[in-house]
């Protein structure tokens, strides 16, 4: 208990250092003006976004492996706090677009494989939500793992097959020749935006392994003879 | 009573039983089809009226127009092929069986994979005649992106369609699942077609692409099936 | 007619069930059940519904994974190793409407490797069917379809022969064959488990009843259960 509340506060910290560095400590930059700062937001959630994506996957490889409710956990908890960092992604991504370039959606590679992304997030969740109480895990497992040989697939087919519409590419001409503290910026915040994750992705696995646990309860009073 | 010599069963022997199995129920029930053919059809008719469409712009969409029709279609099958196996829980006798389960998903795979190639046959005429096609790359080309095509939304559907039918709102589960990670395929397809049938470059790398792609889900497929036949 | 105890030497026990439980979502359908059942012998599996006999069963069958617990069948830890020698039939035929009976046991004994052509026609007469009728399944009584699902359970010439309600809504001339047919299996060294509500079927037929309530084995007793002799369902 002692040790989450001091990870919360250095999270807590982190984010205000993190906005400070964004909205004040950044140049402005020279042709998009202030709403560039989005993209401090924006590029650590899609990082963040997908590193969640892969520990899911991890932990549903490893479940299928030894059947370990310590994986599901895991993989349940991933999965629902990328999908968040992942709609982070999906509504900065236009909102800086439509002032900056005119227009709502791009299709730009990145952008598009996170839609993707997020797609198969919702489909995973909500294979969670509809199958059957014992099947649940067994079943969410395999998705993951076509989901992440798929994002290979997503983002190559994205960048071969959709170059007729030259695109406006996010966060890919910032790199050539970057401003030091915007580079900051972006690392400050993806450390505090991890950060944040761990914490939430910790919390969420707790209340898994309770709600598991709570489980093993009532199946042990049921065996043990009562409830019915 | 003389007792029956048990080998393990071959897996190719499983295969072509099940296979053979599949198409007579299907030719004697003609349900997937059936389903397949009418809302095929309907969606062809829908899309006829809802675009008005130029030759030029008619053989840039068509390819688009066209998966997405065979997407949908394809769907209705997919559920109706293994709703057959729940039926008498037949499904239950494959499982106490030692046949391979991985057998089992290349049999119902071809089968499906058959009667879509079958409705793109009929539905491929019509398309050509609604949108005034004609093909300016080679025909062989586009072949190939149907057959390649074609095999990566079946085994996919086919391997998907097993898992939701042990979901609740299973119609729906189908398509939830099957579309987001047919994507990759289904942008290939539709830019393999488009090429092919405007001749404005080469559909080499399309169709490679569709090639492996079919080849690593169809692997990533056999190897996870057992666990989702024997989950319960 | 059950076997004298006696003039048999011990065997090693066919199936031998440790702690298995089985749960679905909260409900214990099986509540750690242990049990030893020994080969020859014909057992008939009595009890309320929800009692756990199917699922009993199905655990056996290699169809339910117990949540806990070992199964041990035939010697063996994992039922997917000796799963041919295992013979099942439940109360949904398992059978493709749409064909005709040896259409679908010609299937079956494909999947199960059965290179003999003339062993299906075989179960065939053996269950009191006729092998040349192409009728589909779809269109049998209630009764010939039961007989047909018997037939593909013991297509394989099964050790372990497991039937859930094999039975019920079957006239009562089928119903008579099929007990007779389990008799001449039991005496042929099977073993026969049946999940039955007409325990009255098998009077004379069945060495051991196993009385099941709320997901565990609460009575075995010497041939039909007394408390359920009278409580059969009526049969056609």
């Amino acid at each position: 208990m002692k040790s989450f509340v001091i990870f919360a506060l250095i999270t807590l910290a982190l984010l205000t250092f993190g906005l400070y560095q964004a909205l004040v400590a950044a140049p402005t930059e020279a042709t998009m003006g202030d709403v560039q700062r989005i993209f401090y937001y924006h590029l650590p959630s899609a990082i963040i976004a997908f590193l969640c994506f892969f520990a899911n996957f991890g932990a549903s490889v490893y479940y299928l492996a030894k059947r370990c409710p310590k994986s599901d956990a895991v993989a349940v908890a991933t999965a629902e706090v990328g999908i968040v960092f992942c709609t982070v992604v999906l509504i900065t991504g236009p909102l800086w677009a439509r002032p900056v370039w005119g227009i709502w959606w791009t299709w730009d590679a990145r952008l598009t494989s996170t839609l993707v992304l997020w797609l198969i997030y919702v489909s995973y969740l909500l294979l969670r939500r509809y199958s059957a109480a014992g099947q649940n895990p067994v079943l969410c497992a395999v998705l993951a793992i076509f989901g992440a040989v798929d994002v290979v697939f997503v983002y190559m087919s994205i960048r071969w097959f959709r170059t007729q519409h030259p695109a406006p590419v996010f966060g890919g001409g910032e790199n050539s020749g970057i401003d030091p503290r915007m580079a900051h910026a972006v690392y400050w915040n993806l450390l505090a935006f991890s950060a944040m994750a761990l914490l939430v992705i910790w919390l969420r696995y707790r209340l898994e392994r309770l709600r598991q646990q709570v489980d093993e309860a009532h199946a042990t009073r049921a065996i043990a003879g009562g409830s019915r | 009573m003389a007792a029956p010599a048990i080998a393990h069963p071959a897996f190719g022997d499983v295969l072509r039983a099940t296979l053979a199995k599949d198409l007579r129920l299907e030719w004697r029930s003609k349900e997937a089809i059936n389903s397949m053919l009418f809302f095929a059809l309907l969606v062809v008719v829908i899309f006829s009226f809802a675009f008005d469409l130029t030759a030029e712009e008619s053989r840039r969409i068509a390819g688009g127009l066209m998966w997405v029709a065979l997407l949908f279609a394809a769907v209705v099958a997919l559920n109706q092929t293994w709703a057959r196996e729940l039926r008498n829980q037949a499904l239950d006798a494959y499982r106490i069986s030692p046949a391979p389960p991985e057998a089992l998903f290349l049999a119902k795979t071809i089968g499906n994979f058959i009667f879509v190639i079958l409705l793109e046959a009929l539905m491929a005429p019509l398309f050509v005649i609604f949108y005034n096609l004609r093909s300016v790359g080679p025909p062989y080309q586009l072949a190939l992106a149907f057959v390649l095509g074609t095999w990566a939304l079946v085994s996919n559907g086919t391997f998907f369609a097993a898992m939701s039918i042990r979901t609740r709102s299973r119609e729906v589960m189908l398509p939830l699942l099957l579309f987001p990670i047919s994507i990759p395929a289904l942008l290939a397809m539709v830019s393999a077609t488009s090429t092919v049938l405007t001749g404005e470059g080469d559909a080499h790398l399309s169709l490679v692409f569709l090639a492996v792609y079919d080849v690593v889900f169809t692997i990533v497929g056999l190897f996870l099936f057992e666990t989702v036949l024997h989950a319960e | 007619m059950s076997t004298d105890e006696n003039s048999q030497p011990p065997s090693a026990p066919i199936l031998v069930l440790q702690k298995v439980t089985k749960l679905f979502g909260r409900f214990a359908a099986l509540r750690a059940v242990s049990a030893e059942f020994t080969p020859g012998r014909l057992y008939v599996v009595l009890g309320d519904n929800g009692a756990g006999k199917s699922t009993l069963l199905r655990a056996i069958a290699g169809l339910a994974r117990p949540t806990r617990g070992d199964v041990q069948v035939l010697g063996s830890a994992k039922i997917h190793e000796v799963t041919a020698r295992i013979g099942y039939m439940a109360h949904a035929p398992l059978l493709y409407d749409e064909m005709d009976a040896m259409e679908n046991l010609r299937y079956a004994a494909r999947l199960y490797g059965i290179s003999d052509p003339a062993r299906c026609e075989q179960v065939v007469r053996m269950v009191g069917l006729d092998p040349t009728l192409a009728r589909r399944v779809g269109q049998y009584s209630q009764g010939m379809r039961q007989r047909l699902s018997l037939a593909r359970a013991v297509l394989n010439d099964p050790e372990l022969l497991l039937l859930d309600e094999p039975f019920s809504n079957v006239d009562i001339v089928s119903a008579r064959e099929m007990v007779r047919l389990l008799g001449q299996m039991r005496d042929a060294g099977k073993t026969i488990l049946v999940v039955t509500h007409q325990p009255i079927l098998l009077e004379g037929v069945a060495d051991e009843s196993v009385v099941m309530s709320a997901g565990q084995i609460v009575a075995r007793e010497r041939g039909v259960s007394h408390a359920y002799r009278h409580d059969a369902a009526e049969v056609r």
